[in-house]
């Protein structure tokens, strides 16, 4: 069973003929996406700048009750 | 509050946001429409045995698998988006999000991606029914994703099933069942696949129009179009059955959308609905000036679509904003005291707990929990921030039911002139209906303008505006994203157009 799986997919993608400038087209376009954008222009806000879950929630909380404690 | 934000960063965060989505949203009704469009015309070769359906079957899945090629992840960039300009969001929403986003994951894309492979690549090697229970599978796994992803934004849309923890800052689930039957996410989805089932069909009406005007594959695009037209003028039927369903729930649960879609600034009983109209640009909440510039109202039918009652009152924009006691109507005024209340507890609650004063914690608590359902309101500065931008609601809604109701007729025409077997002589009919695909975009994004851009201000409708949404960063990080995504996406667009259409362009034949 799993050497049939195995041929419908190794036969699937040697017999394409668009699909092989699809798979390009996604390769490059994955690796944009992880590769770059992800680890250059979206870090992830929370995770990169505060260590731990409960420093998370503070941040958050502040930002939640801080606007009306500036105009007390 | 809001004024010492940064909203030139909001701005671009949403900007940057609304690209990705709008972007996104070009690929993925075509993927939920053509999975099925595709599995329909297999299911009548599988009857039939006729050969020339099964390669028509896999013309239009050639097509199917380049869109959904192309259009695989570009959601994820939501999701990076989310991360790092929404981050206050995210951590709030993580709870409620999580499970059916992981449903979807887990469950609709095994199905789609195990069943992928045979449809694509399993002709010859199992049977006919094996094959099309492959393709119907894959149909319904692609349009399971969408139910997950509808659910989370009905829930922003109408957050129920939930309760906000103060000590994690989180909207935590508490009724699984209320969040997934919530009756905004379910008439959610059901308007936008059958959107998506109409919008594919307008694809393969434009393509097969094509051929016809080009003189090509006439057979082939004759019974591609007797398909799609039937499907697309059911599902159009379908659309503005939902669509009706959808802004009654909003004349429920989101009135200022609803009173912004009709640029109703009055309420009235009965009230009319505006067929068409000009908009005074110069309108604001609460002055005395007249909202149209020419208007075309159809009496009592706005009440009959908000409240299925031809009698019923409609609240206006100035009754939502500055309140109606006769109609019993609280405004956004007494709204914003009681969720800077709600604000106040929770900092009260914050500061207690931290100093460790139990006692001054819980009165903390119990008046925050008194006034939460109108936290988002403590965010406001004036209650006029509460109304969304009349002209783009008001102009995206026309726009989307008038093509709507074109689609319809369209698909109509279609169905009579190829039962008379007249179609292929009406050269600019065809040309309308190879330009139709575009005008479903159009109707498509308009669609969203309306459902987004009308829940403004709120990220999460009544709880949080998006001014507090948003994270603590510069706003020319996020100017740089826009522009960087602006190009890679034009980019993508080009290259997914031109495989497609040389695809188009070699016709069944190249198969």
């Amino acid at each position: 069973m799993f050497k049939s799986a195995f041929y419908l997919y190794y036969d699937g993608f040697r017999s394409m003929v668009v699909g092989r400038t699809l798979w390009k087209i996604i390769l490059i376009k994955l690796f944009i996406m992880f590769a770059v954008l992800k680890v250059f222009f979206f870090p992830n806000f929370l995770a990169t700048n505060f260590d731990t879950d409960a420093e998370r929630v503070d941040h958050v909380l502040s930002n939640l009750t801080q606007p009306l404690a500036d105009k007390k | 509050m809001i004024e010492q934000v940064d909203l030139t960063m909001v701005n671009w965060a949403r900007a940057t946001f609304a690209l990705t989505a709008m972007y996104h949203w070009i690929f993925v009704p075509l993927t939920l429409g053509l999975s099925f469009i595709c599995a329909f015309f297999e299911s009548i070769y599988v009857k039939t045995g006729n050969e020339q359906w099964k390669k028509l079957t896999r013309f239009w899945m050639t097509l199917f698998g380049i869109n959904f090629a192309i259009g695989v992840a570009t959601g994820i960039i939501l999701e990076f988006e989310f991360g790092t300009n929404w981050s206050n969001y995210s951590w709030m929403v993580g709870d409620i999000f999580g499970v059916p986003l992981a449903i979807e994951g887990i469950a609709a894309f095994f199905l789609e991606a195990t069943f992928f492979a045979v449809m694509f690549f399993g002709w010859n090697r199992v049977s006919k029914r094996a094959h099309l229970f492959s393709t119907w599978m894959v149909a319904v796994g692609s349009n399971l994703s969408a139910v997950w992803i509808l659910v989370a934004n009905g829930w922003m849309q109408y957050p129920i099933g939930m309760k906000f923890n103060p000590d994690l800052a989180r909207f935590e689930m508490v009724d699984f069942l209320a969040i997934a039957t919530s009756p905004v996410a379910i008439s959610h989805f059901v308007h936008v696949t059958s959107a998506a089932f109409l919008y594919a069909s307008l694809f393969v009406v434009a393509v097969s129009s094509w051929y016809l005007l080009r003189k090509r594959h006439l057979q082939f695009a004759k019974r591609s179009l007797t398909v799609a037209c039937t499907f697309g003028l059911l599902a159009s039927l379908f659309v503005a059955f939902t669509g009706d369903e959808h802004a009654y729930h909003a004349a429920n649960v989101q009135p200022m959308k609803l009173a912004a879609m009709e640029g109703l600034y009055d309420g009235e009983a009965p009230a009319g609905l505006v067929a068409a109209g000009l908009l005074n640009f110069s309108k604001k909440p609460g002055d005395e000036e007249d909202p149209f510039i020419f208007e075309v109202k159809i009496p009592m039918v706005l009440s009959l679509l908000a409240n299925r009652d031809i009698n019923s009152f409609v609240p206006g924009i100035n009754d939502l904003v500055y309140g109606n006691t006769a109609e019993n109507i609280m405004g956004v005024e007494e709204k914003m005291v009681r969720g800077k209340l709600a604000v106040a507890g929770l900092g009260d609650y914050k500061t207690a707990k931290k100093s460790g004063d139990q006692l001054a914690a819980g009165k903390a608590l119990t008046l925050f929990e008194q006034n939460s359902d109108y936290l988002g309101y403590g965010y406001l500065d004036y209650a006029e921030q509460a109304v969304p931008y009349v002209p783009l609601i008001f102009y995206s809604f026309r726009v989307m039911v008038g093509l709507g109701t074109f689609f319809i007729l369209l698909f109509m025409v279609y169905l009579y002139l190829l039962y008379k077997d007249q179609l292929e002589k009406q050269a600019l009919l065809l040309k309308i209906g190879v330009s139709s695909f575009l005008l479903g975009l159009v109707a498509h994004e308009a669609g969203w303008i309306v459902t987004e851009v009308g829940r403004q201000p709120w990220a999460i409708q009544d709880l949080l505006p998006v001014t507090v949404a948003r994270s603590n960063l510069d706003a020319g990080t996020v100017e740089v994203t826009f522009f960087m995504f602006l190009i890679l996406f034009t980019a993508l667009l080009i290259a997914e157009l031109k495989i497609m259409a040389k695809q188009i362009s070699i016709g069944p034949e190249g198969d």
